[in-house]
């Protein structure tokens, strides 16, 4: 009875807040849009029964999914979100993995300061380390007032407003979640691997390529996944560092929903969203589970 | 002592000044007494004045402190009763659907969750406002809040328990008096993450929040649009400093509490030999 209890409890929680409204994401993607309030049609009235049922089932269709398909913008959107998010994981790998080794190979006692270092960021707010970037990038910003003033430019580089921007907001932003992992596989990296590969005539170069960096896999499969997973979504990035260019889906979502008010088509963005997201997620958490039994 | 090569001195401190220096910045330049953000005209502290005298983020702030305080302890009841019905309960009907719906909010892209929320308030003709954004930021905290708690109750000793409930503890006095005191590490950092995912949020409680109750990232936001603002360069600062003091803090108390039990443990151990 007791055990009854703490079951329920978060159970309905997460059905009713949880399950229930992306069912009716589904639902309401299948809908069409109509000047009304909700603005959507048709809606389920379970008082005529069976016969309404049926009729409201009847009346869903795919309609906005063909539009998606249909419409350039759609498709831009989520390649150039795809393109975008895997830039920008790659160029956090190049930027994070050298800080994660350095970690790793630093004396025991300066570890856990290091550690709480590269965490401190990810406790402050998301949106002020955005903002943040405005100030160093914008074109009379600080970044160009140090190139002009040491001559390096004649005239500002525009960086705010461009994609550039948006790389650079995205590794500073997810920069913790690639080194965590990363750290983690290397500290457990046996050091007499490495000698022993020395000893054998490796070079130090060598030894890294070869020893170092594909035992180190795991954690550079498990950084790529935590950064490349919600940069595909990222709102806020594209939002206040990208220009009028950089279509992401997540500010596509936004603006077809606030702007636009077409619920349907916002929720069949959604839903194809999603649709994109479970193959990376799938692919992650088969690295986890390999990860968790190879450790056991 | 292994020395540090100069190409892991260097990739440390790049790395460092990288996550640091855009915020040195910000902080710096809260003080500046100009309007113009980039350019430093003297040393000022107006705009926290200023910001003192907003009436409108000092409602934001005070929505936001209350959403963030009430969500983050909903969510950490639910977070530790879905950690324990995980991890102690293996068989009950319906359990993968619980996990699926348990780790899926940890990855689901903010604007989804946002979008199905509303949709879901305005199909049950819930008024948008403080309520709906607790709801929400409640949901998905309590994810996190739950990955946090298992995973310190798969390394728990359950042994523990049995010996209460022989000693003839009552379930909810074993759970009160052994098991929580043992876990509460780890739930109070989830009530500290769902705290400050709550602070942080912007995305849902956008979609969340009704005319009525603006939180403060929802204002930084609609400022910040425009462009860089010395207020909130000076709000920033206040932030960034309350963490970093509550950050350093509890790392603190941490680590005095592992001495603390390492010599209460040797204590014990030169107790036990001179018996």
């Amino acid at each position: 009875m007791r055990k009854a209890l703490v079951i329920a409890i978060p159970y309905l929680w997460l059905l009713a807040l949880f399950l229930v409204p992306f069912l009716i994401v589904l639902k309401i993607s299948l809908s069409d849009s109509v000047l009304a309030i909700p603005p959507y049609a048709p809606k389920l009235d379970l008082s005529e029964g069976w016969g309404g049922l049926m009729r409201f089932v009847s009346e869903l269709d795919f309609e906005n999914f063909a539009f998606l398909a249909s419409d350039n913008l759609y498709w831009k959107a989520y390649l150039s979100s795809l393109r975008i998010a895997v830039i920008a994981t790659f160029l956090t790998l190049l930027v994070g993995y050298p800080i994660a080794y350095a970690m790793a190979r630093a004396p025991e006692e300066w570890r856990p300061t290091l550690l709480m270092l590269v965490i401190l960021p990810f406790w402050t707010s998301f949106l002020i380390r955005v903002y943040s970037w405005m100030g160093i990038l914008s074109s009379e910003g600080y970044l160009n007032q140090l190139l002009l003033k040491l001559g390096l430019i004649s005239e500002p580089l525009t960086i705010l407003n461009t994609n550039i921007a948006v790389f650079i907001g995205i590794v500073y932003t997810y920069l913790p979640f690639m080194i965590l992992p990363i750290y983690a596989a290397l500290e457990k990296l046996d050091g007499s691997l490495l000698e022993a590969a020395e000893d054998l005539g490796c070079s130090r170069t060598s030894a890294f390529w070869l020893v170092t960096l594909p035992l180190s896999r795991s954690g550079i499969i498990a950084g790529c996944f935590l950064v490349f997973i919600p940069s595909i979504g990222e709102f806020v990035i594209p939002s206040l560092l990208g220009g009028s260019d950089t279509l992401m889906i997540g500010k596509v979502l936004w603006e077809e929903f606030f702007s636009n008010r077409d619920w349907p088509v916002a929720s069949a963005v959604a839903v194809i969203l999603l649709l994109i997201l479970i193959i990376p997620i799938i692919l992650f958490q088969r690295n986890e589970q390999r990860q968790r039994e190879a450790d056991s | 002592m292994r020395r540090l090569s100069w190409v892991s001195v260097t990739a440390l401190s790049f790395g460092l000044a990288f996550l640091y220096l855009p915020m040195l910045i910000l902080v710096i330049f809260s003080f500046n007494d100009s309007k113009l953000v980039t350019v430093w005209a003297g040393f000022s502290t107006k705009w926290y004045g200023e910001l003192l005298r907003n009436e409108a983020f000092l409602d934001a702030a005070w929505v936001t402190l209350r959403v963030a305080v009430i969500s983050s302890t909903i969510a950490t009841v639910l977070g530790t009763m879905a950690a324990w019905v995980l991890i102690r309960f293996s068989r009950f009907p319906g359990r993968s659907l619980f996990s699926g719906m348990v780790y899926a909010p940890l990855v689901m892209p903010e604007v989804i969750t946002g979008l199905s929320l509303l949709l879901l308030f305005i199909g049950i003709g819930l008024d948008r406002g403080v309520v709906t954004i607790v709801l929400a930021h409640t949901t998905f905290s309590m994810c996190y809040v739950c990955v946090v708690v298992s995973s310190r109750l798969v390394s728990f000793d359950t042994s523990l328990e049995e010996a209460a409930f022989d000693l003839g503890a009552t379930p909810w006095e074993t759970f009160r008096l052994v098991t929580l005191p043992i876990i509460a590490p780890a739930v109070i950092s989830g009530w500290l993450l769902a705290f400050t995912l709550s602070l942080d949020d912007l995305v849902i409680a956008s979609f969340t929040a009704g005319p009525s109750a603006t939180t403060l990232p929802i204002k930084i936001f609609s400022s910040v649009r425009l462009g860089v603002s010395p207020e909130i360069n000076a709000l920033s600062t206040i932030m960034i400093s309350v963490v970093a003091i509550g950050v350093i803090t509890a790392s603190l108390i941490t680590k005095r509490t592992a001495v603390q039990r390492q010599m209460d443990e040797q204590v014990a151990l030169r107790d036990e030999t001179s018996v």
